[in-house]
């Protein structure tokens, strides 16, 4: 029975009188690669932003490694291992490749030895980040900041990882490269939360998702039982 | 010097500044500077006034040195900054009257610590409440509580303030540093520019003021390079990966608040002892846009930018207008009411050129300019625009790889 590490218990999210989040529940277990996919507005990112303490659920309860970290601002949560990859590449643009990256392990100040070796797994696995070590995020191509912005979350050795598209606006061998960095990361024993538009994708690579329409959730299962599910291939894989 | 380089290299800070031969010639030929104009102008006959006017730029420094942790570090804009100058001046003052027959001649040095925690904990006061704010609306809500300060003091609130009048009350007098009376009756000599030199009282609020000044570039220097540091600049250019990075956004925005009010506590306090006297009247809305606009103008974030603001801003027409009074140039009064009355035309219109022009400022600090670098721009469009086709593609078919 693996063990389950997050666990969120019926939580209802507001931005001011609109109810984002209709009841969402979800659990993700120990070394498991979980998606939440679903169309534009469905509560996909709500979802992440409430867990990683961004926004407060009104209701219901987040629980990680048996805490309760709903409620929590989100420096205790990132102190607690949850590490929120936000949407939109959000890099810091004047910093160089490697402040970014420091920045991510803003919170290990004390141990300058992990964080060292945090930075050369990064650079092990974007190698490409560290040819630019030198060089301001704001420059970096879309892909590389992205690769960036995972890398940053990383930095902070996270016990869960949680991606907010990170294929968004990304050309196709990107894409793929972002896809696989992700199973590569998941292999090293980091658990992983996906956020993802790009359904196909992301099921191929998920253990299990989560279907999310308009604020609930529509279906659960594994990934390749929601790869063949009829209604998901209608609706979100695009066929006929 | 070798030594600190490889610990911040280590710790993954910038890599220490190593000051050439070069820049070692500049400090000390900037010290000499700093140590000769009082003598020469305090001697040369008919300038002394000018010595005065260096301590209120100085005081200036302080208040914008103060300012820039605020607006050019942390990224808040803070309209209403002059309010925590007039928490320390009162602060300062108050207590200093009701201590003075205890303190005498160290009153001054002693009051700067209630009114260096008078400014800093009125930041935190005003901090707490508009930390969710941003942008236009925490401009909006500083400049109310400028405005509040002002017209509590003004109200003689709490019976404290004394209204309109000021402070000192009535006959009372405001204890000058003992060291003063020393100084102007035992330091004097002939100078080789010719003149008498005396160790005036405005002498000394030079060097006092050249000194809080030092410690303030000192301390900020320090911070630029620091954690602190490092989470402001994140924090100002994306407050929700910088959270995510797991810094405390509240934590932060109070700091850059207190430390900011701070310096302005202090340059308060100084302000009351060398003017021997505070109303109201100094500390209004319009003293708040003078020190955005001496950091703006010289360049958001910059030690060296905020000192030539400081000199252009507040220097510049108090010495027009000192060296009219003064008669170093005839002018008839009419152009010396002129002076005063286009002082703001002038003003206003320096600063538009400066935004079309130099949006950077004068000195721009490296990271400010990185950020108004046009190449990135160009960039970042590029990426934006990649981005608005992709979200706005035909929703066909996923391509299964």
């Amino acid at each position: 029975m693996p063990q389950t590490v997050l666990s969120v218990d019926a939580i209802h999210t507001y931005y001011g009188q609109i109810e984002a989040l209709k009841g969402i529940s979800v659990h993700v277990d120990q070394g498991e690669i979980v998606t939440l996919i679903g169309a534009n507005g469905a509560g996909k990112s709500t979802t992440l932003k409430t867990i990683s303490g961004l926004l407060a659920p009104k209701t219901g309860t987040i629980t990680f490694l048996g805490e309760v970290i709903s409620g929590m601002p989100v420096h205790k949560v990132t102190e607690r291992g949850v590490v929120h990859v936000p949407e939109g590449r959000r890099i810091f643009p004047t910093m160089t490749v490697e402040e970014n990256l420091e920045m991510g392990a803003y919170l290990r100040n004390k141990d300058p030895k992990g964080v060292k070796e945090s930075m050369e797994r990064v650079f092990d696995l974007f190698p490409r980040l560290e040819e630019r070590r030198s060089q301001k995020g704001g420059t970096l191509s879309g892909g590389e900041q992205q690769m960036l912005a995972t890398g940053r979350g990383m930095m902070a050795d996270p016990k869960l990882l949680m991606l907010d598209e990170p294929s968004m606006g990304l050309a196709p061998v990107v894409v793929e490269m972002i896809f696989e960095t992700i199973q590569k990361l998941n292999k090293e024993g980091i658990t992983i939360l996906l956020v993802e538009q790009n359904a196909a994708m992301a099921l191929q690579v998920a253990d299990r998702g989560y279907v999310l329409e308009t604020g609930g959730i529509a279906l659960e299962g594994t990934g390749r039982e929601l790869l063949v599910n009829e209604q998901v291939r209608k609706t979100y894989l695009g066929e006929v | 010097m070798a030594e600190t380089t490889t610990t911040a290299a280590q710790s993954g800070m910038k890599p220490g500044r190593r000051p050439g031969t070069k820049k070692a010639a500049l400090y000390a030929g900037i010290a000499l500077l700093i140590l000769l104009v009082p003598i020469y102008f305090q001697a040369a006959p008919g300038l002394g006034f000018l010595v005065r006017i260096f301590v209120i730029v100085g005081i200036w420094v302080l208040l914008a040195l103060g300012l820039n942790i605020v607006v050019g570090y942390a990224g808040l804009l803070d309209l209403g900054y002059i309010a925590f100058y007039a928490m320390g001046a009162y602060a300062g003052v108050l207590i200093g009257q009701a201590t003075s027959g205890v303190l005498g001649g160290a009153t001054y040095w002693v009051m700067l610590i209630p009114g260096a925690l008078a400014g800093a904990i009125t930041g935190i006061a005003l901090g707490f409440p508009v930390l969710r704010l941003r942008g236009d609306y925490l401009a909006i809500v500083t400049l109310g509580f400028g405005e509040i300060v002002r017209i509590a003091l003004n109200n003689d609130f709490l019976g404290l303030s004394n209204g309109a009048t000021g402070l000192p009350r009535g006959s009372e007098v405001m204890v000058q540093p003992g060291m003063i009376d020393w100084l102007s009756s035992n330091v004097h000599f002939m100078t080789p520019f010719g003149g008498e030199f005396v160790f005036t009282s405005n002498v000394f609020w030079y060097f006092v003021v050249v000194l809080l000044c030092l410690i303030a570039i000192v301390v900020i220097n320090r911070l630029d390079d620091s954690r602190l540091g490092r989470a402001w600049v994140a924090m100002r250019e994306n407050e929700v990966a910088a959270a995510a990075c797991g810094i405390n956004i509240t934590t932060q925005k109070l700091w850059a608040f207190s430390l900011g009010a701070l310096s302005g506590g202090v340059a308060g306090v100084t302000f009351a002892y060398v003017q021997q006297f505070i109303s109201p009247e100094s500390f209004t809305f319009m003293e708040s846009v003078f020190v955005v606009c001496i950091v703006v103008l010289g360049g958001m974030g910059s030690i060296p930018g905020v000192i030539v603001g400081a000199l252009l801003i507040k220097g510049i027409p108090d010495l027009i207008q000192g060296l009219a009074v003064a008669g170093v140039f005839k002018v008839s009064g009419d152009v010396n009411s002129m002076i005063t009355g286009y002082r703001f035309l002038v003003f206003g219109l320096l600063m538009v050129v400066m935004m079309a022009v130099r949006p950077q400022g004068i000195i721009p600090s490296a990271r400010r300019a990185r950020e108004l670098r046009p190449e990135d721009e160009r960039i970042l469009e590029e990426e934006d625009q990649q981005m608005w086709d992709v979200e706005h593609r035909d929703p066909g078919p996923v391509d299964h790889p």
